[in-house]
């Protein structure tokens, strides 16, 4: 407690220093600035300090030469009065979880914005236009394009676009009429504004703002349709909005007597140039960067610098052409996702994954504290109630009308429809945010006589909606959602139950290669495969991607093979039993002709469906470790509150489509990574356990190994239609050419399994886990899984 | 029908063909039986018609699900080695999600079991607990016994759970699940601790389209 109060005060003062510091400087710089120079070539920055053209008295020391640092002194402060000020809200973690932390920044703004003020008499600092646009939005942006998830988002394309452009039409058509309407009808009182202004306001109202609602949904676990959904409708809006507000702004300038169906064609002939083209904008520069990081094995420590640049330069290009640079930008991000993460170094990787996230942190928090401190400034403000109150108003009402209306005709061709709670948070989590006041600021004052009152709606319409419906979006759902389910615990059994569905409901995913793919999905899907990962990937990832899986079953053979081969050897009952000794080195045996391709395989772990395979190999390389872990825990007690914890905690989760959590601050986590090699190493070893029993079983029978006496086994191999089984041969004939020096050795293994693949199955459902604690002996009849050990991971992307 | 037969030269009979299609007709539509066809000719890499155990053991990500190879177990019915397409359809078939929108031919025979008991549940769901109950239940006598709900709790819990830990939760399960006392969980027992269990739900957030 006393730490923090501690941190806190030492923030405060922090922030009142450095900022009297900035004022202080400023007042020095505008003073000294504004002297005249008659001699001085240039700018006010003098060389010498203090010098004004006039002679110097003396050497001087030191001096203070404040211009010569200003511009970059300014700039870095204020990088650091933002994160300090992110360090402050960050203090007390049960705020944030009520007040999101956008808000809290705003108030920071606030208050800074009060200091400045009270010092300047002005507010010096205000987030302009430029600088928002140029240097603080392409950075979230970005990250946003890089971190989204890619086969959730274009599979709910459709649904996005839709609410992307058809809502957002809808917004800007109906609270600039709604506007106008009021306005004609009086409510406003007299001010100079047309038809067109209000339609060119509404269309910059009305947009959905990334930033903001990354903000506010971070805090707010939503489930990740939902997410998606606003989420991708706020990216998406801006093609809208960048038309619309290109056209409006165009036709306030050619006056409302110029226009005709011609100038309305070519708006909407603009909307389809305009978001097609930003989007192949950011399409080809994603093609780039994949390029290069093809091409950048030498030299890997500038590979992350790539990224950032050219995800700059595609944001640029656009906004040169006058294209979409949101678009450009995201859709650079969401494409070369996978190539760069492919042909990168890990470490590579990891860098840009992290920077990413500092950067986009940096830049939202310096939106949020800026935006707080440019309301700070009487000049701007304006105040019209009945314009404001029914900003908000329209902006809120026709946000929930249109949000149902788009839904209800989505949800009948939908399969899962979105739920009436879907639709509540949805429209209620549609924030505006920086964009909105930065494309204000940008309106001429000339052409638009009551900019100052649209800046301040804006203002207010930004504040109300982080603020007020950030704060009140968690109860909300909350509220909601108790009132929908009746939430009592679970008994054991039905927790079981509930976990043992989940699985299998995804094993059967897996094996159905999920039903429902569309024709164009596999067919993008194969071309991506065969022309794109060839073009844009390097041939080592490329090759590591396809060969992980034979990799992996060429050491899970050997694995096999010597496992066999050693219990052979030692006299088979003995090994049999003791099954703790079945440890294989692989690190020892296979380090020098893996090593090449282990370093290149990438950790693909974005989605869902990438399992992160380098660190499967990776860790199972050096040790596969088939001893089961024994603790010591002595766990007496069977009451209810242990078992249910220990379901809490030990279940495994199992591979759900609820991973990608996108959030600012957090890169995801690492615990699926162990359980999913974990089970896999389970699965493996079961397999290999009923391998080896029923290896076991055959040699009783027969203690030396034959091929192809089958006839010769007797009542242990009911044999139904194994006659030919050569070219079924599990292994293959090109796997056995890897064991090179055991050619002969693999024969014979080979050799034995051919009386495998005759067992009949008997008992229905085989479970090789079961297998392992019974006596092997008796169940001969669990073939199925013996025979799955060979051609388990015979397969890429199955 | 004639089109399924078209679409599906590999099967044995154009009758047989008649005779599934027909009854999976109110489950499974002509386009996803000409997906789920795509599907079995990629995993049968022999080309044989049949899909083995191998085959599926070959899709690796059923490999890092705790209990993929019991489901996989469950696509072989008692006796046999290798799934044609006409089962695997059929299996499959029971996780499809019932779909409001096609129209309900009466003609069309009944999936099993619906008429055989007084359930809530849809017949499609109905089915696949009884799925969900086979994997329990190795030994086929109807009831899970105490050690086979050991060995599906086994695989699925982190490998730090010691044994006892395991028992106890094993013994608390069948405690609260078995009703009858028998120290087994029977399949009416099974089903009605699935009921707090958003089936429904699952399956449609599952196979989006």
């Amino acid at each position: 407690m006393a730490c923090r109060t501690c941190l806190w005060l030492l923030g405060t003062t922090f922030f009142t220093c450095t900022v009297r510091l900035v004022v202080e400087g400023t007042e020095v710089g505008a003073t000294q600035g504004s002297q005249p120079e008659p001699g001085v070539v240039g700018s006010n920055h003098s060389q010498a300090g203090g010098g004004h053209g006039s002679s110097i008295s003396g050497i001087q020391i030191v001096t203070f030469k404040w211009h010569h640092v200003e511009a970059p002194y300014l700039i870095a402060l204020w990088i650091l009065v933002a994160g300090v000020s992110k360090m402050v809200v960050e203090l007390n973690h049960s705020l944030t979880s009520v007040i999101p932390e956008s808000a809290l920044l705003i108030l920071i703004g606030w208050i800074l914005g009060g200091i400045i003020y009270g010092a300047d008499k002005m507010q010096t600092f205000t987030l302009t236009p430029t600088v928002f646009f140029f240097y603080l939005l392409p950075q979230v942006i970005l990250d946003a394009g890089y971190f989204m998830p890619n086969k959730l988002f274009f599979s709910n394309m459709g649904a996005i676009l839709v609410y992307a452009v058809i809502g957002t039409c809808w917004n800007a058509a109906t609270v600039g009429l709604g506007l106008w309407g009021c306005w004609l009808g009086g409510a406003m009182g007299d001010i100079d504004i047309g038809l067109l202004q209000f339609l060119l306001f509404g269309s910059l109202i009305a947009a959905v703002d990334p930033v903001a609602v990354i903000a506010v949904f971070e805090e707010v676990h939503v489930n990740e349709v939902l997410f998606i959904m606003v989420f991708g409708e706020s990216l998406l809006n801006d093609g809208v909005t960048v038309v619309l507000f290109n056209v409006f702004d165009a036709f306030v300038s050619l006056g409302g007597a110029e226009i005709d169906a011609v100038e309305i064609i070519k708006g909407i002939i603009s909307f389809f140039v305009v978001a097609f083209g930003g989007s192949l904008v950011g399409i080809i520069f994603a093609l780039l960067i994949s390029l290069l990081t093809r091409c950048t094995k030498n030299i890997q420590i500038i590979e992350p610098g790539f990224i950032f640049i050219l995800g700059y330069l595609s944001y640029l290009t656009a906004e040169m052409l006058s294209l979409s640079a949101i678009l450009s930008i995201v859709f650079c991000g969401i494409c070369c996702q996978k190539y760069i993460n492919a042909n990168m170094d890990e470490r590579s990787v990891t860098t840009v994954r992290y920077v990413m996230k500092v950067f986009a942190n940096g830049s939202e928090t310096i939106i949020f504290v800026f935006l707080g401190i440019s309301a700070i400034d009487p000049a701007v403000w304006v105040w019209n109630t009945g314009f404001i109150l029914l900003t908000l108003l329209f902006i809120f009402v026709f946000r929930f009308i249109g949000v149902f209306l788009l839904t209800w005709i989505l949800n009948k061709y939908r399969l899962v429809p979105l739920e009436f709670i879907d639709q509540v948070v949805m429209s209620y989590g549609g924030l505006r945010g920086a964009v909105a006041y930065g494309l204000v600021a940008m309106l001429d004052e000339n052409k638009f006589k009551e900019k100052n009152l649209m800046v301040s709606t804006t203002l207010i319409v930004v504040y109300f909606t982080v603020m007020l419906q950030g704060i009140t979006m968690k109860p909300l759902v909350t509220w909601l959602k108790v009132k929908r389910a009746a939430v009592t615990e679970l008994t054991l059994a039905e927790k079981i139950q509930n976990r043992t569905f989940d699985h299998m409901l995804v094993a059967i995913e897996d094996i159905s290669g999920q039903i429902g793919h569309n024709y164009m999905r596999d067919k993008w899907h194969n071309f991506e495969e065969r022309w794109l990962c060839w073009f844009l990937m390097k041939p080592s990832a490329r090759k590591s991607r396809d060969y992980i899986f034979n990799i992996f079953h060429q050491l899970n053979l050997k694995d096999a093979m010597s496992y066999v081969k050693e219990g052979e050897r030692r006299g088979s009952l003995a090994f049999v039993r003791n099954e703790t000794k079945a440890d294989v080195d692989f690190n020892k045996k296979f380090r020098a002709s893996f090593s090449e391709i282990m370093p290149d395989i990438m950790a693909d772990n974005m989605g869902p469906d990438h399992v992160p395979l380098s660190s499967i190999l990776q860790d199972i390389v050096p040790s596969v470790c088939l001893v089961m872990h024994e603790q010591d825990l002595t766990m007496r007690e069977s009451e209810d509150f242990n078992a249910h914890h220990l379901l809490q905690q030990h279940l495994y989760r199992g591979r759900k489509q609820h991973r990608h959590r996108y959030s600012r601050s957090h890169l995801e986590t690492n615990r699926d990574e162990n359980e999913v090699q974990e089970i896999f190493q389970r699965t493996m070893r079961s397999r290999l356990e009923s391998f080896k029993s029923a290896k076991m079983g055959v040699a009783p029978a027969k203690k030396i190994q034959t091929k192809h006496q089958k006839k010769d086994k007797p009542q242990k191999m009911p044999n139904g239609n194994s006659s030919d089984k050569s070219k079924n041969h599990p292994y293959g004939d090109k796997d056995l050419e890897f064991s090179e020096g055991d050619c002969g050795s693999g024969d014979e293994a080979a050799g034995d399994l051919f009386p495998m693949r005759a067992y009949r199955v008997e008992a229905g459902i085989v479970n090789p886990a079961f297998m392992a604690e019974m006596d092997p002996m008796d169940n001969m009849q669990q073939i199925p899984h013996v025979a799955l050990l060979p051609q388990t991971l015979n397969s890429f992307d199955t | 029908m004639i089109w399924c037969a078209a679409v599906l030269p590999n099967t044995n009979t154009n009758s047989m063909n008649r005779w599934f299609s027909c009854f999976l007709f109110n489950i499974v539509t002509p386009a996803h039986i000409v997906r789920l066809y795509d599907r079995f000719e990629a995993l049968d890499k022999e080309k044989t018609g049949h899909l083995r155990p191998q085959d599926f053991g070959a899709i690796n990500r059923l490999a890092m699900n705790p209990i993929g190879d019991r489901i996989i177990g469950a696509f072989f019915s008692p006796g046999q080695e290798t799934v044609d397409f006409h089962s695997f359809v059929r299996i499959l078939a029971h996780f499809r999600p019932a779909d409001k929108k096609r129209p309900k031919d009466p003609s069309m025979p009944e999936p099993v079991n619906s008429r055989t008991s007084k359930l809530k549940y849809p017949p499609l769901v109905f089915s696949l607990i009884s799925v969900a109950f086979q994997l329990y239940d190795q030994d086929k006598d109807g009831k899970i016994s105490r050690a086979e709900l050991l060995q599906v709790l086994r695989s699925m819990l982190e490998m730090q759970v010691t044994e006892e830990q395991l028992e106890s939760i094993a013994d608390r399960t069948i405690q609260e699940a078995d009703l009858d006392k028998d120290d087994a969980i029977s399949f009416e027992e099974f089903r009605k601790s699935l009921e707090k269990v958003n089936i429904d739900h699952k399956m449609s957030i599952r196979f989006l389209r």
